[in-house]
C-alpha cells in the first residue's frame, strides 16, 4: 500500500430525500481500492451496494445526495468535478458494467459501431483506428470471429456474448477503475463461469482496479482479492477474501455463509440455518449496531446503545462488531449426507416419450419447421419425494412444468398422474378432483400474486375452488393455512405490495396447498430471493413435504439448492433429459459431461476448494437448429468424434442412474473420479 | 436511472409489522395523493365548478334559458342586467351556459361510461382469447376508427334523428374501439402473468379471470383514459351541436349556441366566445385531472 489508492471513500454518507423524509441509505462508508486490486462488495438486496457504485459515479439522481464525507478517485474529489471533468472521468477513467447487458447496449446500432464510439469520443480517434481498436477489444474478450460479430446487432448475440461486448466497451478506454455491478447475475452458470474466467484473465493483463458488486459470495470468492460485506448500508466486515470466507468474524457474514446450501450437503444432514428477521428500514436506524435485531450474539446494553466502531482483527481485516474478538470460532457447515438415502417409493407421476414442438404459423397458415422444446422425456416422480429438474435456460424445464400444470398441451407422449392422463389435458378441462392434486408455485414473487387482491382473497378463492368450501368455511381456514407456511394469520388483510419477496412466495405456497395438493410443482421458487430468505423457503418446503407427504417437483438451475432438497434429479439440456437418477448418484461420478461442467461451474464461497473449472465453449445452440446427434455435442469437452455429431447417443442404465452419452460409463467414471469435487 | 437505484436501495424496507393493514378497495387512499398535484387540483376545481353549475342551474340561473329579453336586443353586450350579455334572440347567455352544462354533463359521462364498458369487455375478450376472436374484433375496430367520425355521426344522426339517447349511442360506438384497443393491449400483457396462471390452475372461469384478475390491474391506465375521453367527448358534443345535429333546439347546448351566433362574430364576439370558453374550460378540466392521475400512477 505505497501508492495512493485508485479509489477511496472517506466516511461517505449518502441519503435519498423522499416525501417520507430523509432515508440515510449509507451512514458513513470508508474503503480504499489500490491499483490493480479487485475489491468485492457483497450483500443482499437493499444493503446499499449499488448505491455505493452510483455515488462513486455521481449518478445518484435528484433524490440522492452525498451529504458528507468524500469520494476520492485518483486523489481527486469527485464532488468537486465540473460537468466537463465528470464526463471525462465517466466512461474513460471509470467504466461500468451493469447486470443486464441488453439495456447497456443500443439495440439499433451494430455492436462494432458502439465499440468504435468509445475511442472516437474519448481519444478523438479516426474511423480506421477506432475500428481496429474495436476489433482488438472483441478478440480480447474472446468473442469468436470478431470480424463477423462486428456488424451484428445486440439482439443477434446471446446473453453471454452481449456481456462480453459490454466488458469490451468498458475496457477499450483503458479505465483505471472498472465497476461491475452484478455482471453475471442474469447469466447461466456455465456462461457465468466463462465470463468470470475472462474477467480474471483481463485483470492480469490490464491491471485496472475492479470494484465487483455481487450478491453471490461464490463469484466474489473467485474474482476478488479483498471483500467487503455490506449490511444496511454499512461495511460490517472487510478483509482479504480468504480470511473473510475462512474466518468470518461478523455474525452477519457468518449467517450468510451458514444459510447457503452447498454441493456437499443435503436435507438429511439437517435444516439450513437462515438469518432470523428482516432487513430494517433506512428511515429508522437504531442507535447501535444495525444488525443487532437479527443477531444471535447480541448483548443488549453493549450492542444497541451507540454506534459500533470498526475493530481491526489484523491490519487488513476490519469488523464492525464489538464482540468480534469474543465470538466462538466459526466452522464451515460441512456435514456430508447423513444416513442412507431413503428407499424408493411408488410412482405418482409417470412421464414417457413426452415431446413439445412449438409450431410457428405464418400469416397465411403455412407451417414452419417448428421449435422443439422437449424431446423424448422420460421421468418418474415418486410419492412423497422430491424430483428435481435441473438445467440452464432453454433446456425445456419450464416447458415441462407448463405441460404438467396443464397450461400448455404436450405435442406427443404420455404423462400420467396415478394413471390419469394429463399430458394434453388443459387445466381448464381437468376435473376438479384431478386439478386439486397438482398445483404450482411460480418463479417470480412479484407476479405470482395479483396486486389487486388481498392475501386472504387469493387463498380463500383457492380453498373454495379447489376444496369446494363455502365462503364462510374458506374464511375460517385461511388463517390456519397462513400459519402452516409460517405467516401470521393477520397477513390475510395485506396486499402483495406490503409483503417481502419471501413472504409472497410463502403465500403462493399456501395457495397451492389450499386443496391439499398431492404434487407441488415449483418452478424456480427461490431463485429470485436473497440467500437468507431462500434458506427459510427451502426449509419450509422441506418441512411441509415431510408433514404432508407432498410430492415435490422442484425445477431449478441452482445445483446447490437441488443437492440439498432433491431425492432424485433429472438434468436437462436442450429439451432432453441427459442424466437422471437418485440425487446422491447424480452428484457423484460417473457424470454426464454436461452435468460435470455444471457442477464445476457452480460458484462456491469456499476459498479452499480449488476446482479446475470446465469452461464450456460457445453458446447454447438454437432450438430451431438442434444438433443432429447428441444435443450436447457442439459444446462437449469430452466429445469423442463424428459419432457424437451424427448419432443419437444410447441411454446407459446403471442400476437406476441413466446417462445418455456415447462414452461408456466406466470410462466416464475413470476420467472423472480424479479428485475434483464431491 | 436514479429512481431505480432509489427503489432498489429501499426495496426491502419490507413491511414494518406496524403498517396499517388496508382492507377496503382503498378508493380514498388512491385519490388522496391527488391533493398534492397542482394540475389535478385545477382540473378538479373546473369540473366541480361546472358540475355545481349544472346541478344548481334552476336556482342560480338569473333567467329562464329560453326566455328572450327583447329590451336587451338593442345592446346585447355584457351589462349589469345580463352579466355575460344576451344572444341574437335576447336570451341570457349566463343562464344558457348554466343550463347547457346540464346537457353536457348528463350526456358525456353516460356516453363515456358506455364506451368504456363496451370497449373494456371487447378488449378483454380479444386479448384473453386471441385467435380468431381477436382478429375479428381488431379488424372491426380498425374499420370504425378509420372511418371519418364526423361523417359517421352525420349519417347515423340524420338517419335515426337527433336525441340525447342517439348521441350517447353514437359516441359509445365510435369511442369504444379506442378503449378496446387499450384494454386489449393491457390484457395481452397481463394474461401471461403468473397470477393469471394460478387462477386457471384453481379452476376459475374465463370470465371471472378477465373481470377479477385482469381488469382491476388495467384500471389505472383505464381511469386516466376515461378522463381524457371525457374531454374529447365534450368537444364532440360541442361539434355535433355546432353542426346542427346535436340536441334539438331550443334546449341550450354549448355547441348549438356557437352555431347560432358565429355569423355575428365580427359584431358581437361575446355571443360565441363565451360558449367556446365553457367547452374548453370543461375539457381542460378533465385533461388536467388525467395529467394528475397519470402523475400519481407513475409515482407508485
Amino acid at each position: 500500500m505505497t501508492e495512493a489508492p485508485v479509489l477511496a471513500l472517506d466516511n461517505a454518507r449518502v441519503s435519498f430525500f423522499l416525501r417520507a423524509g430523509e432515508a440515510n441509505v449509507i451512514p458513513g462508508l470508508s474503503l480504499a481500492i489500490q491499483q490493480g486490486e479487485a475489491f468485492g462488495l457483497v450483500g443482499e438486496s437493499g444493503s446499499g451496494k449499488s448505491t455505493v457504485a452510483l455515488a462513486i459515479m455521481r449518478y445518484l439522481g435528484r433524490a440522492g445526495r452525498l451529504t458528507s464525507g468524500r469520494i476520492l478517485f485518483g486523489g481527486r474529489d469527485m464532488a468537486g468535478l465540473d460537468p466537463a471533468a465528470l464526463r471525462a472521468v465517466r466512461g474513460r477513467q471509470i467504466a461500468m458494467v451493469y447486470q443486464d447487458p441488453m439495456s447497456s447496449l443500443n439495440p439499433v446500432m451494430t455492436v462494432g459501431r458502439q465499440l468504435m464510439e468509445v475511442p472516437v469520443l474519448h481519444d478523438r480517434a479516426g474511423a480506421a483506428e477506432a475500428r481496429a481498436q474495436a476489433l482488438a477489444a472483441m478478440a480480447e474478450v474472446e468473442l469468436p470471429d470478431p470480424a463477423a460479430m462486428f456488424g451484428r446487432y445486440p439482439h443477434e448475440l446471446s446473453g453471454g456474448q452481449q456481456q462480453r461486448i459490454v466488458i469490451a466497451m468498458a475496457l477499450i478506454a483503458r479505465p483505471a477503475l472498472l465497476i461491475m455491478d452484478e455482471p453475471t447475475t442474469g447469466l447461466d452458470v456455465t456462461v457465468e463461469a466463462a465470463i468470470l474466467d475472462l474477467v480474471r484473465a483481463l485483470r492480469e493483463r490490464h491491471g485496472a482496479a475492479i470494484l465487483f458488486i455481487s450478491h453471490n459470495l461464490g463469484t466474489v470468492a473467485q474474482i476478488c482479492d479483498r471483500v467487503g460485506v455490506m449490511y444496511g448500508g454499512e461495511l460490517v466486515e472487510e478483509g482479504p477474501v480468504r480470511t473473510v470466507f475462512r474466518h468470518p468474524a461478523h455474525p452477519y457474514t457468518r449467517g450468510l455463509l451458514d444459510c447457503l446450501p452447498t454441493l456437499g450437503r443435503d436435507k438429511h444432514a439437517g435444516a439450513l440455518r437462515p438469518i432470523p428477521g428482516q432487513v430494517g428500514s433506512p428511515l429508522a436506524r437504531p442507535p447501535g449496531c444495525i444488525f443487532a435485531p437479527r443477531c444471535a450474539f447480541v448483548q443488549p446494553g453493549r450492542c444497541t446503545t451507540h454506534p459500533i466502531p470498526h475493530l481491526a482483527l489484523t491490519p487488513a481485516h476490519r469488523v464492525q462488531c464489538v464482540r468480534a474478538a469474543e465470538l466462538p470460532a466459526w466452522a464451515r457447515p460441512r456435514a456430508a449426507s447423513a444416513g442412507a438415502p431413503p428407499e424408493q417409493a411408488a410412482a405418482i407421476l409417470r412421464i414417457e416419450r413426452l415431446g413439445k414442438r412449438y409450431q410457428v404459423q405464418s400469416l397465411f397458415g403455412a407451417k414452419g419447421p417448428g421449435v422443439i422444446a422437449l424431446e423424448d422425456v422420460r421421468l418418474v416422480a415418486q410419492r412423497g419425494r422430491t424430483l428435481a429438474i435441473v438445467g440452464e435456460s432453454g433446456c425445456g424445464k419450464s416447458s415441462l412444468a407448463r405441460i404438467l400444470a396443464g397450461l400448455h398441451p404436450a405435442s406427443t407422449g404420455i404423462a400420467e398422474l396415478d394413471g390419469a392422463p394429463i399430458a394434453t389435458l388443459p387445466v381448464e378441462r381437468r376435473p376438479p378432483r384431478l386439478r386439486r392434486r397438482l398445483q404450482m408455485v411460480f418463479q417470480n414473487p412479484d407476479a405470482t400474486l395479483n396486486p389487486s387482491h388481498t392475501v386472504g382473497y387469493a387463498i380463500a378463492r383457492s380453498l373454495r375452488r379447489l376444496k369446494g368450501l363455502s365462503s364462510a368455511e374458506a374464511r375460517q381456514t385461511v388463517g390456519a393455512l397462513l400459519e402452516s407456511v409460517e405467516l401470521p394469520a393477520e397477513f390475510r388483510h395485506r396486499r402483495p405490495h406490503q409483503l417481502s419477496g419471501g413472504q409472497k412466495q410463502r403465500v403462493a405456497i399456501a395457495r397451492a396447498l389450499a386443496g391439499d395438493a398431492d404434487i407441488l410443482l415449483a418452478d424456480e421458487p427461490v431463485s429470485a430471493l436473497d440467500v437468507s430468505v431462500q434458506a427459510t423457503v427451502i426449509n419450509l418446503l422441506s418441512r411441509l413435504q415431510s408433514a404432508r407427504g407432498t410430492t415435490l417437483i422442484f425445477i431449478s438451475h441452482d445445483l446447490a439448492v437441488v443437492r440439498y432438497l432433491a431425492d432424485s434429479v433429472a438434468v436437462m439440456y436442450l429439451g432432453r433429459v441427459i442424466e437422471a437418477g437418485p440425487a446422491a448418484r447424480v452428484f457423484a461420478p460417473p457424470f454426464h459431461p454436461y452435468t460435470e461442467a455444471l457442477l464445476s461451474a457452480a460458484p462456491n464461497p469456499d476459498p479452499d476448494t480449488h476446482a479446475q473449472r470446465i469452461v464450456l465453449r460457445g453458446a447454447l445452440p438454437s432450438a430451431v437448429d438442434r444438433p443432429k446427434g447428441c444435443v450436447f455435442s457442439t459444446r462437449c469437452p469430452r466429445r469423442l468424434g463424428p459419432i457424437c455429431d451424427e448419432t443419437s447417443p444410447p441411454e446407459q442404465d446403471l442400476d437406476g442412474l441413466r446417462i445418455v452419452c456415447h462414452i461408456p460409463t466406466p470410462d466416464l467414471a475413470a476420467a472423472q473420479s480424479a479428485p475434483r469435487r464431491p | 436511472m436514479p429512481s431505480d437505484a432509489n427503489t432498489a436501495a429501499l426495496a426491502p424496507v419490507a413491511v414494518p409489522a406496524a403498517r396499517p393493514a388496508r382492507t377496503g378497495p382503498g378508493f380514498a387512499h388512491t385519490l388522496l395523493p391527488l391533493a398534492s398535484s397542482p394540475p389535478a387540483m385545477v382540473g378538479i376545481a373546473l369540473i366541480l365548478f361546472w358540475s355545481a353549475a349544472a346541478l344548481l342551474a334552476p336556482w342560480i340561473a338569473p333567467y329562464p334559458p329560453n326566455a328572450p329579453d327583447l329590451l336587451a336586443l338593442a345592446d346585447p353586450t355584457p351589462s349589469a342586467r345580463h352579466l355575460l350579455g344576451t344572444d341574437h334572440l335576447g336570451r341570457d347567455i349566463l343562464s344558457r351556459l348554466l343550463w347547457g352544462a346540464r346537457t353536457v354533463l348528463a350526456v358525456a359521462p353516460v356516453a363515456v361510461l358506455g364506451a368504456t364498458t363496451l370497449g373494456s369487455l371487447v378488449g378483454l375478450v380479444a386479448g384473453y382469447y386471441r385467435g380468431w376472436i381477436d382478429v375479428v374484433v381488431t379488424r372491426i375496430s380498425d374499420i370504425v376508427l378509420s372511418f371519418p367520425v364526423i361523417i359517421l355521426y352525420m349519417i347515423i344522426l340524420a338517419t335515426y334523428g337527433s336525441s340525447a339517447l342517439n348521441i350517447i349511442l353514437v359516441i359509445t360506438v365510435t369511442k369504444a374501439p379506442i378503449i378496446a384497443r387499450i384494454v386489449r393491449g393491457i390484457t395481452l400483457e397481463l394474461r401471461g402473468r403468473e397470477y393469471v396462471a394460478a387462477a386457471k390452475m384453481r379452476g376459475e372461469r374465463p370470465l371471472a379471470i378477465m373481470l377479477t384478475e385482469i381488469l382491476p390491474n388495467a384500471s389505472g391506465p383505464l381511469i386516466v383514459d376515461v378522463c381524457l375521453r371525457m374531454g374529447y367527448t365534450i368537444i364532440t358534443i360541442g361539434v355535433l351541436g355546432f353542426l346542427g345535429i346535436g340536441l334539438p333546439p331550443p334546449d341550450p347546448d354549448w355547441g348549438g349556441m356557437v352555431k347560432d351566433t358565429y355569423g355575428l362574430m365580427s359584431v358581437w364576439p361575446h355571443m360565441s366566445l363565451f360558449p367556446c370558453a365553457a367547452i374548453s374550460s370543461l375539457t381542460v378540466g378533465f385533461n388536467l385531472l388525467a395529467v394528475g392521475l397519470r402523475e400519481i400512477g407513475l409515482r407508485d
